[in-house]
């Protein structure tokens, strides 16, 4: 029997009550059950059909469901305790971020001098608000190296094309229409995505052997119409691109532009600024490198930082210090305009904000080397059992391949990532970057202990055991979670969204 | 040295000695000299967390603008309801805040699970069968409808009525840029879109606003008409309390609906995170935005939830993606599905019909005030515009001495003249009541108004 590490990151000790699903609320629903409270207002109770016109009511009564609270608290804590978590366990989801999130970060954000604040009150009524935006847009650039920053995309793809507009909008104004952006195979899906939609041409670059970008192929595709390149740095493999430097020239000498994908900026934090290897437009992800939650796949915050000659160009208006020391809402001469509804995702930017204040400069550069030293010793910890897919120092997340377990027994990558799940570990991201075969991509983060990290690597090893015991049992696994494995091609054949979906 | 970071020195030298290195700084020797920081970042030292709240403190002494200051009447897409213990605290579990997208189904249920039941009930609210597990906020959520009917008609031509949010409109026109969508836009006289003035013909979407953001209720029957003329989406962009008793988005014929579901259990937390809402046709189903949640079983054969047609989404499809959604803003989705399941049926319908009470209450008294008058003779719901003598934003100055937010100022939304308000719209003012208004307040409203405005 291998030792297990005793450690505070594995999950396999979470009680479950009983094994069967849960009801949709719905079918929980009672008629004529009620949960709600209103205030007593005194309002004059007129009947609706003497305030609006009939033709616009809804003759039919919109079905909600009708529970207790009860019945409520029941429901959404059972669905509840069906849900993984940091706060859980160990998630060591590459690319992801998944460190643990301080709880005062969300105290902050819930105080009501925050978050009871209408985004339309004039300025001078939320002075307190446009302060703690100017001062987190400082900070990032800082962090990144930048002149200024736009606070306003919701999420990390919003963000990239947010950066895409700025480009287009920085060619534009020099008379310059340029057609093609580079992107290195590894990169993330979401770049191609938002080239697409920034109204560019992708053109792709292939990796050399070392699983970076291939410097002569890349010089082979520059030209005139290349408006820039997006890269990840370290890239989707936790690579760090060595020839930044040679890169950033060749594509500053076409009058190109650099975008830096900030999804792993967790690795460089205070170690390396996207501004001093050259890039000219940065977008961060506030829930992933600033701890900020996730909340199951959103919000985020995406705010993208500039160098100085695209700072008119910011999306606005932007909270800006005025020389008489008080703040105001004001629209860069160039501006793109908004690319959101009201001041981005205002609550992760302040928890943000907190987490950056309580850590310092000298705490960040610690998440950075801690991260990084955690990816080392687990890729170095599994070389034998899942080797790395390019073996050297990595920075904050390594990829392994399962490739050998695959040839030697047909146990595939999914089906250790499956198997980890039972163990009392989110699994890693599977089979991504894609230019890797089997990839499984590890990111401990920087919060979790030596004891989570020995615990997750006994596991794999429990693991590769099992490969070679009795491989079908792991082509099932996971069996001991709230459900196994589902049938994904049924869901996708026979789409029941709703409910009320036609045939249920 | 605050920080949450468990390494002791000794697990660091210890760790580092497996790596065969003596220093954390060896794992970095790759990195090439010439980009390396040379000295720390340019911030501060790290400060404990009663530290930090200090300095919080601050920010939240300097905003006037909340509950514990002022009595809120301003409107304009973000709206002050009722948000009871249970829904803070359901929604606060962390097994929902600090997950992951459900990438891994079997341990992903919770959430999963309760996307299903949101989708159901945006689904039910905006009458059409194909919801998604949320987007970003309602502007983008336009956005991404703009890009639906584009795919669905490849045209470029997009007639939005000036009656939609003049933000949600400034996104759409940002996100034009690079779409190369021509945005159209169709007036207002007396509060009411002038679909006639614009020439419609090769659109690929008619988009309408119900009520729109001057809170007037058009009869959006000639929008889906013009769309039907000239074969473009229809886009209806509904407040979803107001859907609790007003037809919905699918009985006036849209192929599309998009929403702020701010309204559903989200604070006013200046801005965001919100819930854009979105639901479509079947006709549409492939072309869908974001995620969604399916139905199927596990290989037990019991009931199971996981997220479906992935090849949609647009980090699978790459650069041939139509969308820019891959986070989503599922906590605030979950958040509405709990705030649904807690009103209810009924009590959805007590709050819109409140809502509607209570504007109607506090707009039959103000226009009596000399010197301010109605924007629009049309019927509207829970909000109102109204004009008044002197420039808006400085009627809330004054009203917010008194420990009124009166409401919001029209010409801060547009940033200057816009085709929603024929003239002088630096003097309009919208002005909205939601159910937690009492009387009481209502008529300390019109005082302070009163005074406010000279009379």
């Amino acid at each position: 029997m291998t030792s297990r590490a005793l450690s505070g990151g594995r999950a396999a000790s979470a009680p479950l009550v009983g094994h069967e699903t849960e009801p949709t609320i719905f079918e929980m629903s009672v008629p004529g059950r009620s949960a709600y409270q209103l205030r007593t207002t005194g309002v004059p109770a007129r009947a609706l059909d003497e305030l609006v016109p009939s033709t616009h009511l809804n003759a039919d009564v919109v079905n909600i469901a009708e529970v207790s609270e009860r019945d409520l608290v029941g429901h959404f804590t059972r669905l509840s305790h069906r849900q993984f978590s940091v706060d859980l366990g160990m998630y060591p989801l590459g690319s992801c971020t998944m460190k643990y999130n301080p709880k005062f970060c969300d105290a902050v954000a819930a105080d009501p001098g925050l978050n009871s604040v209408h985004p339309g009150a004039p300025a001078e009524l939320t002075q307190g608000w446009l302060e703690l935006l100017v001062t987190l847009e400082e900070k990032l650039c800082a962090v990144t190296g930048m002149a200024a920053a736009t606070l306003q995309p919701a999420a990390g793809a919003a963000g990239e094309l947010t950066g895409l507009l700025l480009m287009r909008a920085f060619h534009s104004a020099n008379g310059d229409a340029r057609k093609r952006i580079l992107i290195p195979d590894s990169a993330h899906g979401t770049n191609p995505a938002s080239v697409t939609l920034g109204g560019y041409e992708v053109t792709t670059i292939p990796s050399n052997d070392r699983g970076l970008v291939d410097l002569e192929k890349l010089k082979a595709s520059l030209g005139p119409d290349v408006a820039g390149i997006m890269l990840t740095n370290p890239n989707t493999l936790g690579l760090f691109e060595e020839e930044i430097t040679e890169i950033a020239a060749a594509v500053h000498d076409v009058g190109g532009l650099l975008y830096y994908d900030g999804a792993n900026l967790n690795a460089i934090l205070g170690v390396v600024r996207p501004g001093d290897m050259g890039f000219d437009i940065v977008h961060m992800n506030l829930h992933k490198t600033f701890a900020t939650p996730h909340g199951g796949g959103g919000p985020g915050a995406g705010p993208v930082a500039v160098s100085s000659r695209l700072v008119d160009f910011l999306p606005g208006p932007k909270a800006t210090k005025r020389d008489d020391g008080s703040y105001a809402w004001v629209k860069p001469p160039k501006s793109i305009g908004r690319v959101h509804g009201w001041h981005g995702n205002a609550m992760v930017l302040a928890r943000a904000l907190a987490y950056i204040d309580v850590h310092g400069g000298d705490g960040l550069t610690r998440v950075a080397k801690y991260a990084v030293l955690n990816a080392n010793w687990l890729r170095h910890r599994l070389r034998d059992t899942l080797p790395a897919a390019y073996d050297r120092v990595c920075m904050h997340e390594c990829v392994l391949t399962a490739t050998s377990l695959k040839n030697k027994y047909g146990v595939r990558g999914l089906d250790v990532a499956k198997a980890l799940l039972e163990e009392g570990f989110h699994s890693p991201t599977v089979y991504f970057p894609l230019i890797v075969e089997e990839a499984l991509m590890f990111e401990p983060t920087e919060t979790e202990s030596l004891q989570t990290l020995e615990a997750l690597a006994e596991a794999i090893e429990r693991i590769a055991q099992r490969a070679i015991d009795d491989p079908d049992a792991l082509h099932r696994a996971p069996q001991s979670t709230p459900v196994s494995r589902v049938d994904e091609a049924r869901a996708a054949r026979h789409l029941i969204p709703t409910e009320d979906a036609a045939d249920r | 040295m605050a920080d949450y970071l468990p390494h002791t020195p000794e697990e660091i030298d210890e760790m580092l000695r497996f790596l065969g290195m003596d220093s954390l700084e060896q794992l970095f020797a790759h990195i090439p000299p010439a980009v390396r920081l040379t000295q720390d970042l340019d911030l501060p030292s790290g400060l404990s967390e009663p530290d930090v709240a200090a300095v919080f403190a601050q920010y939240t002494s300097a905003n006037r603008a909340k509950f514990s200051e002022m009595t809120c009447f301003a409107g304009a897409g973000v709206y002050d309801h009722e948000v009871p213990a249970v829904v803070k605290m359901l929604a606060g579990r962390s097994e929902f805040v600090t997950a992951y997208t459900p990438y891994q189904p079997e341990v992903a249920q919770g959430v999963l699970q309760a996307i299903f039941e949101y989708q159901t009930l945006i689904s039910r609210l905006s009458g059409l069968p194909i919801p998604n597990a949320s987007l970003y906020d309602a502007a983008t959520g336009l956005v991404e409808g703009l890009n639906m009917a584009h795919g669905a008609t490849q045209r470029e031509k997009m007639v939005i009525s000036a009656g939609v949010h003049p933000h949600w409109r400034e996104v759409a026109t940002t996100f034009a840029r690079g779409t190369g969508h021509e945005i159209v836009v169709a007036p207002l006289v007396d509060g009411v879109t002038d679909w006639g003035s614009v020439d419609a013909s090769g659109a690929a979407a008619v988009v309408a606003a119900y009520p729109n953001y001057l809170g007037v209720l058009e009869d959006v029957t000639a929008a889906k008409q013009l769309a039907l003329a000239n074969d473009a989406l229809f886009i209806l962009g509904a407040d979803p309390i107001a859907a609790g008793v007003l037809k919905t988005a699918g009985q006036w014929g849209a192929d599309i609906f998009v929403g702020e579901g701010q309204p559903f259990g989200t604070p006013l937390a200046f801005g965001g995170p919100f819930l854009g809402l979105f639901a479509c046709t079947n006709e549409q189903v492939r072309r869908l935005p974001g995620r969604i949640v399916g139905e199927t079983v596990d290989s037990n054969d019991r009931r199971s939830f996981v997220t479906t047609l992935r090849a949609r989404e647009q980090d699978i499809r790459r650069e041939k993606a139509t969308s820019n959604v891959c986070t989503n803003q599922t906590l605030m989705a979950v958040t509405a599905a709990i705030q649904l399941g807690w009103l209810g049926t009924q009590g959805l319908r007590e709050v819109a019909t409140r809502c509607a009470q209570g504007a109607h209450f506090l707009h039959d008294e103000i226009v009596k005030i000399d010197g301010v008058e109605r924007v629009s003779t049309q019927p509207f719901f829970r909000e109102f515009a109204v004009r008044l003598t002197s420039d808006a934003s400085s009627v809330l100055l004054t009203m917010a001495n008194d420990g009124v937010l009166g409401g919001v100022a029209a010409a801060a939304l547009t940033m200057g003249e816009d085709a929603s308000i024929d003239h002088g719209i630096e003097n309009v003012l919208i002005v909205t009541v939601t159910e937690r208004r009492t009387k009481e307040e209502i008529d300390r409203y019109v005082e302070v108004l009163r005074k406010a405005v000279g009379e």
